[in-house]
């Protein structure tokens, strides 16, 4: 009989010196990256639209350019909402997805944003005097009247002749047609008869022109609050959209149904990864052992490198990320079967470790790199919600790669060269009577 | 699950016909279905709006109709959900729109003190999201096909792919005969379960591959049928545990993952079982008969230009 060698202690230690350093690491700041990532709607209320984007005259067409112009518009518009993270997307060639999270005034944001903010200066027949293009732009503001100190809107004209030029035309008329209505998203077959007379009117103000105006500041005078005022100065600086906002879909989930979504989601998870773990540790003993260690530091990666990407998280992103345990155990299964054949045959623990590691990596590759093309086509070629699924795929597999292939590699490796498991073959669930003799 | 596979002897390849027989009558009974009763389409694919209605305690259908007649409104149906049917589900075929759904979600604020999720979709969302599912998956197909045929052969990657449909389609199938409501998520599990798939085929496949390799010499259906049977025994212990340990995750979410992971764990369960069968009952045995035609071919091209060559000498 051969003499057992001495255990070389010093590999345990470093066992579970990395093990509690890691461990460590993990306790330390895993809520941490936890409470970084960003919650989908679903999870923490808020709302999307999806928009179609449709030209206003028929001449113009819609193209990346006015896209992006028409994302940067509407982020203006949300700055004054004061909404924290928003995350506004183009789809497609005419689509743009906002999407508000945590948004606790849902009508006003939704107004806002459906708000085309198209202002014109017309007269009492609604001819077109001036438009937006016609003032400076960023030159909106909200302040008070110096008589009546009522919240007002000032703006600033560009060409002051061209004022000159209106104001002389409609302070020749006579009492009554002298006005100057400003209105904010006037449609075709509106009129400023019937609109005057309306409580919530387009027309926000309008004024009587009585002399000739040669100053290039307008004052807009309305019932405003001080905040409807700023408001409004917002919009229009943050400029008219050149094009017209038809929302395709919307969706939005109240705070306390996405709490409970979330909760149920974490528990089912919790629930689901602890039978993972039992399953794992009866059936493959000391190996399953191992793979509870190498599950928790891929959860924990996965957390991280989400955290990283700014990813948001939703319900279905939550699923994704629980059954990607199940996936990433499979890399533990597939070597630990092969550990236990080897060792069946009849080969030592240490040789049927290196054969096991060996040979189930080819079969790991082979599967994850054709899981993998499929995800990046479904990256390349799919649409938002694909796309999130795709990355979250990746993510997962990668992240199953270093920890359950290499990780599980290094930890088992330590155990198996301290050669302390050496003849123990029930610490890898095989029995000594399968054992061939070779 | 323990199989002692080095003295287990199952004979997969004996009842191929009858897997293949049973995998066609269940898809045929599938495409039937699709063709006629359809999918039960969820709102996700609909013109329409939901309102999700959560209460604090028990409420009944008829309550929800109450208030929403209170305010003018009719919904086209309204189901209730939760542990304790605090959850009220109303929907409008053809949509809201938003001064009404804003109207709905105050009104309900005020009652149950919890603001409604409100989704309203033109079916066009979906039916994009689905129609660009299908084609990247088309493509994808193809993107396998090359590779598999690289790393191992054409006929690996073609019976992976036809494992890689039957799955898919299992899961519509079974969609359509339980009339279960289709969303975005179903999407979502649909190609979890593609991936999955591929990934059981392959590992597998690599076994048989292996296997093959320390054949001496393959002549024809027998020996093929030899290590596939070999193959499949010896990968049937991690095939077994790596489908029970993802059902494991995919059941918790279905029992206890809430309303809105239903639909999408219980499509996940359905695939997960139609991905294991598939690998080990349709893909491996499809591999074999495609193979042994090809040996078959293959011996009679040599022997007929052995025919051939014969005259000259």
């Amino acid at each position: 009989m051969k003499k057992r060698k001495k255990v070389k202690k010093g590999l345990i230690v470093a066992f579970f010196a990395i093990v509690i350093s890691l461990g460590t690491l993990i306790a330390s700041n895993v809520m941490a990256h936890v409470n970084n990532i960003n919650l989908g709607l679903d999870l923490q209320g808020g709302f999307e639209v999806l928009y179609e984007v449709e030209p206003i005259d028929s001449e113009s067409e819609i193209n990346r350019e006015l896209l992006s112009d028409t994302v940067s518009a509407l982020n203006a518009r949300i700055d004054v909402l004061g909404v924290s993270e928003p995350n506004i997307s183009i789809e497609g060639d005419n689509r743009i997805r906002v999407q508000l999270a945590g948004v606790t005034d849902q009508e006003t944001a939704r107004e806002l944003l459906s708000t085309e903010a198209r202002l014109s200066f017309r007269d009492v027949d609604d001819e077109v005097k001036m438009d937006g293009g016609d003032l400076v732009e960023g030159g909106a503001r909200q302040s008070f009247h110096p008589d009546t100190n009522q919240p007002i809107v000032t703006v600033t004209v560009a060409d002051a002749s061209l004022f000159e030029d209106i104001t002389r035309e409609i302070s020749s008329r006579p009492m009554g047609e002298n006005i100057l209505a400003i209105w904010l998203d006037y449609d075709e077959g509106d009129s400023y008869e019937e609109e005057i007379m309306k409580e919530d009117s387009k027309i926000v103000s309008a004024p009587r022109v009585s002399h000739v105006i040669s100053s290039r500041d307008v004052m807009i005078e309305g019932d405003f609050t001080s905040e409807e005022a700023s408001d409004l100065a917002g919009i229009l600086n943050a400029g008219a959209l050149p094009v017209e906002l038809t929302e395709i879909q919307a969706d939005s989930v109240g705070a306390s149904l996405g709490e409970r979504s979330m909760e149920m989601a974490i528990n089912a998870g919790i629930v689901g990864i602890a039978l993972i773990f039992a399953y794992m540790l009866v059936y493959y003993r000391f190996m399953g052992f191992i793979s509870l260690l190498t599950l928790t530091g891929y959860i924990y990666l996965v957390l991280v490198v989400f955290d990283w990407m700014n990813a948001v998280l939703t319900l279905p992103g939550i699923a994704a990320l629980i059954l990607g345990v199940g996936m990433a155990v499979d890399a533990n299964i597939i070597t630990f079967e092969r550990i236990k054949d080897e060792l069946r045959s009849g080969k030592s623990t240490m040789s049927a470790f290196r054969a096991g590691s060996r040979r189930s990596l080819s079969t790991i590759l082979d599967a994850n790199i054709t899981t993998i093309l499929a995800a990046g086509v479904l990256f390349y070629f799919g649409t938002s919600a694909v796309q999130g699924f795709a990355v979250m795929l990746i993510v997962s597999i990668l992240a199953s790669f270093i920890t359950s292939v290499f990780g599980a590699r290094l930890l088992l490796g330590l155990w198996v060269n301290s050669r302390i498991l050496n003849k123990r073959p029930r610490m890898f669930g095989v029995k000594e009577r399968e054992i061939s003799e070779l | 699950m323990n199989f002692e596979h080095w003295n287990t002897k199952l004979d997969f390849v004996k009842h191929r016909k009858k897997f293949f027989a049973l995998s066609t009558v269940f898809l045929l009974l599938g495409i039937i279905m699709l063709a006629t009763v359809g999918l039960n389409l969820g709102i996700d694919f609909r013109s329409g709006t939901t309102i999700d209605i959560m209460a604090d305690e028990t409420i009944t259908a008829d309550e929800i109709r109450g208030h929403f007649e209170e305010i003018g409104f009719t919904p086209d149906d309204v189901t209730l959900a939760g542990e304790e049917n605090n959850i009220g589900r109303a929907s409008f075929i053809g949509g809201l729109d938003q001064q009404e759904t804003l109207q709905i979600q105050n009104h309900f604020n005020d009652v149950y003190g919890s603001m409604p999720n409100v989704s309203t979709v033109t079916p066009l969302v979906g039916e994009e999201l689905a129609r660009n599912a299908i084609i990247s998956v088309l493509i994808a197909t193809v993107g396998i096909i090359i590779y598999v045929t690289i790393r191992f052969e054409f006929l690996y990657g073609l019976s992976a792919i036809v494992a890689l449909f039957h799955d898919a389609l299992f899961i519509v199938g079974v969609f359509s005969i339980v009339q279960m409501e289709v969303n975005i998520p179903f999407i979502a599990a649909v190609l979890t379960i593609i991936g999955y798939s591929i990934n059981d085929t392959i590992v597998t496949f690599d076994r048989i591959r292996e296997n093959m390799t320390y054949e001496k010499k393959v002549k024809g259906f027998d020996d093929l049928a030899r290590v596939v049977n070999k193959s499949l025994v010896q990968t049937l212990a991690r095939s077994l545990n790596t489908v029970l340990t993802v059902f494991f995750a995919a059941a918790a979410l279905f029992f206890l993952g809430g309303d809105a992971l239903r639909t999408f764990s219980l499509a996940l369960v359905v695939g997960l079982i139609a991905g294991t069968y598939s690998s080990l009952f349709i893909a491996a045995q499809l591999w074999l008969v495609l193979k042994a035609r090809q040996l078959k071919k293959g011996r009679r091209r040599v022997k007929q230009s052995e025919r051939e060559q014969q005259p000259e000498t």
